[in-house]
């Protein structure tokens, strides 16, 4: 099964004459995902590539297409309310690939959804795959920006808070052989949609998910959270990362959520603490794979 | 981004919040012209960002960065004494740092002292107020030590502080009943500050209630929001670039996400979980990192090429390690910013590069037919191990 997304799982992109969305849509396309619609405001009646039709609104996209996801490519000062437009239209699932999107206006957002039945993922993500099962992966559900062909189709759970770590993650895990269900970006901001928890839950109930690498870093504390819902009911074996040893106290390492701000968010104290939840630990970002085969045995 | 206190109170006013009133002085005269507005006592105050000035020592021998004087005459003396000196505080470390201006603010008398802040808190995706009756000390020892008089307020992100939370935190706090009022419009004037201009947070420590029962904002720390930077132009003006390290300033130029650490292994690498994590692999295998750098996933060979000039021009660097998945970054931009920047720069210490991601194949052939002497690297271990072993 994998979650949240399949193969043949329709997807619209919001932002996609933009020269990063439109890119990144081209590829998505490539490798086989099932784009049917691009919406940008005021492009209405274009046609993005060779046939997919651009709408003006995500409400007529949804009418005209049938999409139920959407993968959000929209500059931060406008993206706050091209997830909105998402949830009113009633998708199941934004994924929200943006950087850089002020944190009152995600606040606002997560705010304004509760009571939705729409999912967020992100922002500031890499997105969302679901391996196909051709050549270099090809055949899958691709949304986002992660290069396809390192992927595989298997049965390891990806979940994610940085987006070259989750390609770390995966390309480790395919050179293994044991390749993916579902990689999943939750994104590095402060407020997102979707949290490690989430997603470890879905894996839990996924048939086709037989072990987890968690991938978190220094700043709250969502992956000891995770950690220890997974010691009490999570049933298969979790591999997990922390990067930010290094990183000095107090200052934002890149992604907005990445800061030590107490004592209990280093990452020395996150490893600790889901060590303790046994969870197998990744001392390098080079032994994830390993780490996870270890926790396989 | 951090903000002179000159600064803060100039926000304070803007946003109605009471304080005590003041201005800066960039010259012994305008110290005077300054405080002769001013009836009854006067404080000096050097205007660097750093804590601890009180009790700082400057350079020139004379002690503290913090005075309470009497006379105009006086405030400009003592201003004389700090501006152009440097300053060494617990938080500067030795070499101090340079006072450019001092702050004259009335002097208030005290009754007593409180902890106020706002903090965009990630956990209730909310702003959260924390406050205390413990003001004027450091506030994560009273959390040790007393939780229990640590106040919190959750406020609802689309609804606002609203006037009976501010009251009922007034209360909580021990503001007599005629100092319910001004407490509570001072909370929601600093909550209006706060969302405005979108802070992450606003520190107001202490915050005092006078004898003759005002409450006002002494001093105060902020943190700005970096992604909502670009909507608050008069915000930014404030940043003082002469507080910040010379090489984040030069990076943030060509919009490179640069820390300076105090390591001699340079990297540049795409993404900020894989920046954190080649940082964290250096030091596993016994190496110390010299910075931390994104170049982000849209970077361009310019950028790169910059990058690399900020990189050879930092003294302490004695090894590069570039590493790189591109998803969004394609490899073949890295190869060619990296020859860029070896067309106009002597890159003169060991390069160790490991590529993997879009465009591999090309990035690795540019390298390849470089003639660069790089040190390829099969994958994030071996690249980490390489760049420590160069320079054993």
């Amino acid at each position: 099964m994998a979650i949240l997304v399949q193969e043949d799982t329709k997807v619209l992109v919001q932002g996609i004459t933009g020269g990063f969305g439109g890119k990144h849509a081209q590829l998505s396309l490539d490798y086989g995902t099932n784009v049917v619609a691009g919406v940008t405001p005021g492009k209405g009646g274009q046609t993005f590539g060779s046939s997919t039709p651009v709408y003006d609104t995500v409400a007529e996209a949804v009418a005209e297409t049938g999409a139920t996801v959407s993968a959000v490519f929209v500059p931060p000062p406008f993206a706050a309310d091209a997830i909105l437009e998402g949830v009113d239209a009633g998708l199941d699932l934004v994924v929200a690939i943006t950087e850089g999107i002020p944190v009152a206006d995600m606040m606002r957002v997560k705010a304004g959804m509760k009571g939705s039945s729409t999912r967020l993922i992100g922002p500031n993500c890499p997105g969302v795959v679901t391996p196909g099962t051709g050549t270099d992966s090809n055949g899958g559900c691709r949304i986002g920006i992660s290069p396809g062909y390192i992927h595989k189709r298997g049965s390891v759970g990806v979940v994610s808070r940085s987006g070259t770590l989750t390609y770390e993650a995966v390309w480790q895990t395919t050179q293994l052989g044991l390749g993916q269900s579902t990689c999943v970006g939750i994104g590095g901001d402060p407020i997102n949609g979707t949290s490690h928890l989430d997603i470890l839950k879905m894996f839990q109930d996924d048939p086709e998910t037989e072990s987890i690498i968690l991938i978190g870093e220094i700043g709250g504390n969502a992956e000891v959270e995770a950690g220890r819902w997974a010691q009490e009911n999570c049933t298969k074996p979790i591999a997990a990362f922390i990067a930010g040893a290094t990183a000095p106290p107090g200052r934002r390492m890149g992604h907005a959520g990445a800061i030590v701000s107490g004592g209990d968010d280093t990452a020395q104290a996150k490893k600790a603490a889901l060590a303790e939840c046994g969870i197998s630990i990744a001392e390098t970002p080079s032994d994830m794979g390993g780490a996870l085969k270890r926790a396989i045995g | 981004m951090n903000i002179h206190e000159y600064q803060a109170k100039e926000l304070f006013e803007k946003f109605g919040v009471a304080t005590p009133g003041g201005s800066v002085a960039n010259s012994p005269e305008e110290a005077r012209a300054a405080a002769e507005k001013i009836d009854g006592k006067i404080v000096v105050k050097a205007q660097v960002h750093a804590g601890g000035r009180g009790k700082g020592t400057f350079k020139n021998g004379f002690q503290g960065g913090v005075h309470l004087v009497d006379s105009a005459d006086d405030a400009a003396e003592i201003a004389g004494k700090m501006i152009g000196e440097t300053l060494v505080t617990h938080q500067t470390g030795e070499e101090g740092k340079l006072v450019r201006k001092v702050l004259i603010a009335e002097a208030v008398d005290i009754d007593h002292e409180y902890y106020f802040s706002i903090v965009m808190d990630r956990e209730h995706s909310a702003p959260v107020i924390i406050a205390s009756r413990e003001g004027g000390v450091n506030i994560e020892d009273v959390a040790e030590n007393t939780p229990e008089k640590i106040i919190t307020e959750v406020v609802d992100p689309l609804m606002g502080l609203q006037q009976y939370q501010a009251r009922k935190l007034a209360k909580q706090l021990g503001f007599t009943t005629e100092q319910m009022r001004p407490a509570a419009k001072l909370f929601l004037s600093i909550y209006k500050l706060f969302i405005s201009c979108d802070c992450a947070m606003v520190e107001v420590n202490p915050l005092v209630a006078t004898p003759d029962g005002q409450v006002l904002a002494l001093d105060a720390k902020f943190g700005f929001d970096d992604n909502a930077l670009y909507r608050h132009p008069e915000i930014e003006a404030m940043r003082d670039p002469e507080e910040e390290d010379p090489r984040e300033v030069e990076a943030a130029k060509f919009d490179l996400n640069y820390i300076g650490l105090d390591g001699n292994i340079a990297c540049l690498v795409n993404g900020a979980g894989l920046a954190m994590a080649t940082m964290d692999i250096i030091k596993h295998y016994g190496g110390d990192p010299a910075n931390f750098l994104d170049v982000g996933g849209g970077a361009t060979e310019e950028q790169v090429t910059n990058a690399f000039r900020i990189l050879c021009g930092d003294p302490k660097v004695d090894a590069i390690l570039v590493n790189i998945f591109g998803g969004i970054m394609q490899c073949d931009i890295i190869a060619n910013g990296i020859i860029g920047a070896a067309k106009n720069i002597e890159i003169n210490v060991p390069l160790v590069v490991r590529l993997e991601g879009t465009n591999v194949a090309q990035g690795r052939e540019i390298l390849a037919n470089s003639g660069l002497p790089i040190i390829n690297a099969e994958d994030l271990d071996d690249a980490a191990k390489k760049v420590v072993e160069s320079i054993a």
